[in-house]
């Protein structure tokens, strides 16, 4: 069985690199070394193995935006509920190092003209975790598509619920579960896109519901992460699980899209689901 | 007669058997221990009061994990009528880690679901130790739908670890089946209680906690992660459960001050598996009491004060 080429096997999710950094970058799918401009210039895909770089929120914004992003909600602020060891100093240094205020960057822009509402997630941002702030910012991005009447699109990456805000965390779930309820009910189209990673208590109340759910290749997808799987199943999980492809084949995710394809995929979408020409 | 005696239990316990000793003694000798008893009697309250006052969450947690507390098929005996559990999600198969079924709670219909530990290890593993695939979660909205279809409210109860981590709730689609749950949960147009009995696991909890009014027992928790799970990633030590069960603040007064439930339902003194019945009764009130405030709902009110109670929650800097 072993006379074909191996795959090579993809670092666990907290060695792969968000947005490389420096001149050169090997290729995290096939070693291949890439030069930094070009790989900007294929939007973090590899050219040779087609392998998708974890970029952030400022990328997707780049690559799927018409033009700006109008922010929303840039004033509400992560605070430290439980007084959870570490917590605010963590969330400081973060902000600091990735000069970003949260998980989570929403608001509107256009996407080949129609006007969106845009959520876009930052695994890089402790983890793309859902604290208290994550949650409203997503709630108030959903129930702005239900009050301007306009699709909404969100972009996924994260580990899931924030454990230093406890409870509350869990409960962000709830909330944008709710509110994506009532936009179902105003028939607001939701397209979800899924990035690596994303999975847990994201992945189990918005990223997976989308009236249509879109992945990039090889995202890691599900509920639990394959850590905690193989601890509680005691074996060794075969190649490819968890993977988009996985998904796909189970069921779960309409359709896989290259990053390169994206915007235009979502273009198509729209104009089919707001039956425009 | 008792199985399991927790470590802070244990003074008590003993205490007990010594008066039972006393009593016996009493029957079969008429000897004049009278005095002695009602003592001793009087320090096993002072005690019991003392210790299950004080309680630290670590503490909680073990009493939440009690394997002889109550669960969703005891509560039933002892205040539903004419119950019929009703199996399956139609897709695939029934999940025996929650029950689902309709019955009356004096004299009133309501659709009842919830979570169902194992308390022999053969039942525990038929059970799955109480954590849910999807097809679990799909029968509970199943069910849940259909009571909302007729108009009939639903009481919910909570006591899970967590929705199971394993190769088939992958490939099922745990996280879909989750998310569904309470998306459309959300805007069932009949009331719906939610009761925490014991353990509240995270999303597994969460995807049959949806409602209008929130309880939690005493000595239950709700937590995002478990104790073992927060220690093992902040101190990669699992061991360390004691100080994270601090640090998650979980308890049912921790989430009252969270503003997370709505109240909590006190158990009888040392704890719902020392008195089932005593329990079942206390919550028997409960549900009889949400049952007459919400007799004569109106469906888009009941929605729309559901959906802003979730809006509403969480803390942050700002607006
Ligand atoms: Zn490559």
């Amino acid at each position: 069985m072993k006379w074909f080429r191996r795959k090579r096997k993809l670092k666990p999710p907290e060695e792969r690199k968000i947005v490389p950094d420096g001149l050169w970058q090997k290729c995290e799918g096939c070693g291949e070394i890439l030069y930094r401009k070009e790989l900007e210039r294929d939007l973090f895909v590899c050219k040779k193995c087609g392998y998708h770089f974890r970029i952030g929120s400022k990328e997707y914004i780049k690559i799927l935006l018409d033009g700006e992003l109008k922010e929303q909600d840039t004033t509400i602020t992560t605070t430290d509920p439980l007084h959870f060891d570490g917590y605010v100093k963590q969330i400081k240094e973060t902000q600091e190092k990735k000069g970003l205020k949260e998980a989570v960057v929403t608001g509107e822009g256009e996407i080949g003209g129609f006007e969106v509402e845009f959520a876009v997630m930052d695994f890089g941002f402790r983890g793309g975790s859902m604290g208290s702030v994550v949650g409203e910012k997503v709630k108030r991005a959903i129930l702005r598509a239900i009050e301007k009447k306009i699709p909404l699109v969100i972009v996924s990456s994260s580990g899931g619920a924030r454990m230093q805000e406890g409870i509350l965390s869990l409960m962000q779930m709830a909330k944008t579960g709710s509110a994506l309820a009532e936009l179902e009910k105003a028939r607001i189209p939701y397209i979800s896109i899924l990035t690596d990673p994303t999975t847990a208590g994201v992945m189990a109340s918005y990223s997976s519901i989308g009236d249509i759910v879109i992945s990039e290749p090889g995202a890691l997808l599900g509920f639990a992460g394959p850590r905690v799987i193989e601890q509680t199943i005691k074996q060794k999980l075969p190649e490819g699980f968890q993977r988009a492809k996985f998904l796909l084949e189970h069921g779960f995710v309409d359709t896989i899209v290259d990053r390169k394809e994206l915007r235009d995929t979502v273009i198509t979408i729209l104009r089919f689901l707001l039956q425009k020409k | 007669m008792l199985g399991f005696v927790l470590d802070f239990e244990r003074p008590i316990v003993e205490l007990e058997k010594k008066i039972e000793e006393l009593k016996m003694l009493a029957d079969s000798e008429h000897l004049e221990v009278k005095d002695e008893i009602q003592r001793l009697e009087k320090k096993a309250n002072h005690l019991r009061k003392n210790i299950y006052s004080r309680l630290n969450r670590w503490q909680r947690v073990r009493l939440a994990r009690h394997p002889d507390r109550p669960y969703l098929l005891d509560y039933i005996k002892y205040f539903i009528t004419d119950f019929i559990e009703l199996h399956g999600d139609r897709l695939f198969a029934d999940d025996p880690s929650i029950v689902a079924g309709i019955g009356k709670f004096r004299d009133r219909s309501i659709v009842i679901i919830g979570h169902q530990k194992g308390r022999t290890t053969k039942e525990k593993i038929r059970r799955n130790f109480g954590m849910p695939h999807p097809e679990g979660y799909r029968k509970a909205l199943r069910i849940m739908k259909m009571g909302a279809k007729f108009g009939i409210p639903i009481v919910t109860f909570v006591d899970t670890s967590g929705a199971y981590p394993g190769i088939g709730a992958e490939e099922r689609g745990q996280a879909e089946a989750i998310a569904r749950n309470i998306k459309e949960i959300a805007t069932l147009p009949v009331p719906i209680l939610t009761i925490i009995t014991g353990e509240g696991g995270s999303g597994g909890a969460l995807a049959i906690a949806i409602a209008d009014r929130i309880l939690i027992m005493e000595n239950a928790i709700y937590s995002v992660i478990s104790p073992e799970g927060c220690a093992s990633i902040l101190w990669r030590d699992a061991s360390k459960s004691s100080k994270a069960a601090e640090a998650l603040k979980l308890t049912a007064n921790d989430l009252l001050d969270l503003k997370v439930i709505d109240g909590i339902i006190s158990e009888p003194l040392g704890g719902a598996h020392r008195n089932k019945e005593g329990a079942a009764a206390l919550i028997a009130e409960e549900i009889d009491r949400f049952l007459k405030e919400t007799e004569d709902f109106d469906a888009n009110e009941l929605v729309r004060e559901r959906l802003n109670k979730f809006y509403k929650m969480g803390i942050f800097n700002g607006n």
